[in-house]
């Protein structure tokens, strides 16, 4: 069976609305009769992918796929690109600007929360031309 | 369960005002009249506030039902309190009640305390999820139930102040009295539908503890006048709550009542807010807070659909009446008791109301189709078809709850295929028509 395929727009800058699509996507995995865990696994890793589009990238795309054992989350943005991918995984590593640390965001733990939550996630990123991040969590 | 939140069918006339307002979408319009899911009704009360013409409702118990006890007492809500201007000693409050027809009063305040002293000094777990959500709001818990399951384990011991007041009492009138248990009559004075159903069927108990709940705009008719004519009279010392119990009322008060125990708390009220906080908490955004209020109304119970004041002037008569109450009066009550009824709780389970298909695969096959008709609706949510929006209708469709032939947009399309012209249009609404010559709404700019 194909697996099924959800695509949300994230716009650059837009705070007030990051978490709309961690909420769409948390309303069509309950209605497939997900368990708990899975579902708030791949919430904080959608909730963190959209603060960092937010806040580093141009905005970008959050595309999930879902399948009946495991669900693939895939960020892609058009942002900076990461120069050290080593460095941004540590926690408590961020580049955030002030303004998005003055609204409480860029603890430096987007990147490793994501890692924590899922079972398996790879950076794909280019300075200068964007960064793709795909996480797959495996479903109970 | 028995839900108190009913159609009132001749009085609706389906003008799909409540479908869109329902937090949990569990209303549809079916022939002419609204009809509610009852898997997905939280009883919240928000139909009741939007419906235009009054016909949603909520079936409180009847005062009658006195009559069956030789004992009665009433279990006031400290919502009750701030119904009335001008009010600075609660003991007319409670002393009226006595006049209306019950033998006593416990006030749900006291049980607050005492549930507020339980919380503080029971023994620290390191394996409970933080925040702990309170459980005083039964709309809420139903909520999480149906849609927040990750988050069951954060709901604090399901028991409200009034069920609890409800044990505490009838216990305490039968060690007095003499009388059976079943002879006594318990009955809660409520401020909303939630409470009127959770005192039929409580969430987390095996049985009902309460006799009856009765709506405090109904108790409050018929208290007016007795409390008149008790002004100046001596009256029974009935007020035993502190004013740490009796601010569980108004949104914040319960939080409060936490802050002696220092915690990081936050109070929110109004259910659209409360849906927020809990995606919030789902997503792991709320990590530095300990406890969390919730209330389905704006302004707490002083805002449910059954009260009479303003909820801003309550909140104002209740914290009047709190001036002259000392700050806690039950610190140090009967905890062990409370400590083994919240052992014997039931703990909250998940209700897969929204789950399409048991197995996996095949909800996943519905939810495919779900999505590939969505993506040909025309996402008006006007409702002609209805359902809330054109996520819901397509859910409808594919799970046999409604035809596509119900949108009007689908029939339209249809019409044009069949005849190949486009005068299908005149059967569409106005706001919906494409016209090259369109009548101007005066005052619009010709731009």
């Amino acid at each position: 069976m194909e697996d099924l395929h959800l695509e949300y727009e994230i716009i650059r800058g837009d705070m007030a609305r990051a978490g709309e699509a961690s909420a769409a996507v948390k309303q069509v995995l309950r209605k497939m009769g997900f368990d708990s865990d899975t579902i708030r696994r791949v919430a904080i890793c959608m909730y963190e992918g959209e603060i960092n589009m937010v806040i580093h990238a141009d905005g970008g795309k959050a595309g999930v796929d879902i399948a009946p054992d495991h669900v693939t989350v895939t960020l892609t943005d058009r942002g900076p690109g990461i120069p050290d991918v080593e460095q941004a995984m540590q926690a408590g590593f961020t580049t955030a600007g002030e303004h998005a640390r003055d609204l409480g965001f860029g603890a430096g733990m987007g990147l490793p929360n994501m890692k924590k939550h899922s079972d398996h996630m790879t950076i794909d990123t280019a300075i200068g031309v964007g960064t793709t991040v795909t996480m797959v969590i495996n479903a109970l | 369960m028995r839900h108190s939140v009913i159609l009132e069918y001749k009085k609706c006339r389906g003008c799909t005002t409540c479908i869109k307002n329902c937090p949990t979408e569990a209303i549809r319009v079916r022939n002419g009249k609204a009809t509610i899911l009852p898997n997905r009704c939280i009883d919240c009360g928000t139909c009741i506030r939007v419906c235009p013409h009054k016909a949603v409702k909520s079936v409180p118990d009847d005062l009658n039902r006195l009559q069956n006890y030789q004992y009665n007492i009433a279990v006031p809500d400290p919502s009750l309190y701030g119904q009335f201007q001008n009010m600075d000693d609660l003991n007319i409050i409670l002393n009226g009640l006595l006049e209306i027809g019950f033998d006593h009063v416990y006030e749900s305040a006291v049980a607050s305390e005492l549930l507020t002293d339980y919380l503080a000094q029971r023994p620290a777990r390191p394996d409970r999820p933080q925040p702990e959500i309170s459980s005083m709001c039964p709309a809420v818990v139903r909520l999480i139930c149906i849609r927040f399951p990750s988050l069951l384990g954060h709901i604090a011991p399901v028991i409200s102040p009034l069920e609890l007041a409800a044990i505490l009492a009838r216990e305490e009138a039968a060690r007095e009295t003499g009388l059976l248990p079943e002879e006594i009559g318990v009955f809660s004075i409520v401020p909303c539908s939630s409470l009127v159903t959770s005192a039929a069927s409580p969430d987390g108990l095996d049985r009902p503890v309460l006799d009856g709940a009765f709506a405090i705009r109904d108790i409050y008719r018929i208290l007016l006048e007795p409390m008149k004519q008790l002004k100046g009279k001596p009256l029974q010392p009935l007020s035993r709550s502190g004013s740490i119990g009796i601010a569980w009322g108004y949104a914040g008060g319960e939080a409060q009542a936490r802050e002696r125990d220092h915690i990081h708390h936050v109070a929110v009220d109004g259910i659209d807010n409360v849906i927020q906080i809990l995606e919030a908490i789902e997503d792991g955004r709320l990590t530095d807070t300990e406890f969390i209020e919730l209330r389905a109304c704006t302004k707490g119970c002083l805002g449910g659909c059954f009260t009479v004041e303003n909820p801003f002037m309550a909140k104002m008569h209740l914290k009047r009446l709190m001036e002259d109450v000392p700050l806690c009066r039950n610190h140090g009550g009967p905890n062990s008791q409370v400590d083994e009824i919240v052992r014997t709780l039931r703990k909250p389970e998940f209700l897969p109301t929204y789950v399409l298909d048991p197995d996996r695969r095949k909800a996943m096959e519905k939810m495919a189709l779900i999505q590939e008709l969505e993506d040909h609706l025309p996402g008006l949510r006007c409702g002609s078809c209805g359902a809330p929006s054109c996520r819901a209708f397509a859910e409808d469709v594919v799970m046999g709850r409604a035809n596509v032939d119900d949108c009007i947009f689908k029939v339209r399309e249809r019409m044009q295929n069949m005849t190949g012209k486009s005068e299908a249009d005149d059967y569409l609404p106005a706001p919906f028509r494409h016209r090259k010559s369109i009548r101007r709404i005066p005052g619009q700019s010709e731009r």
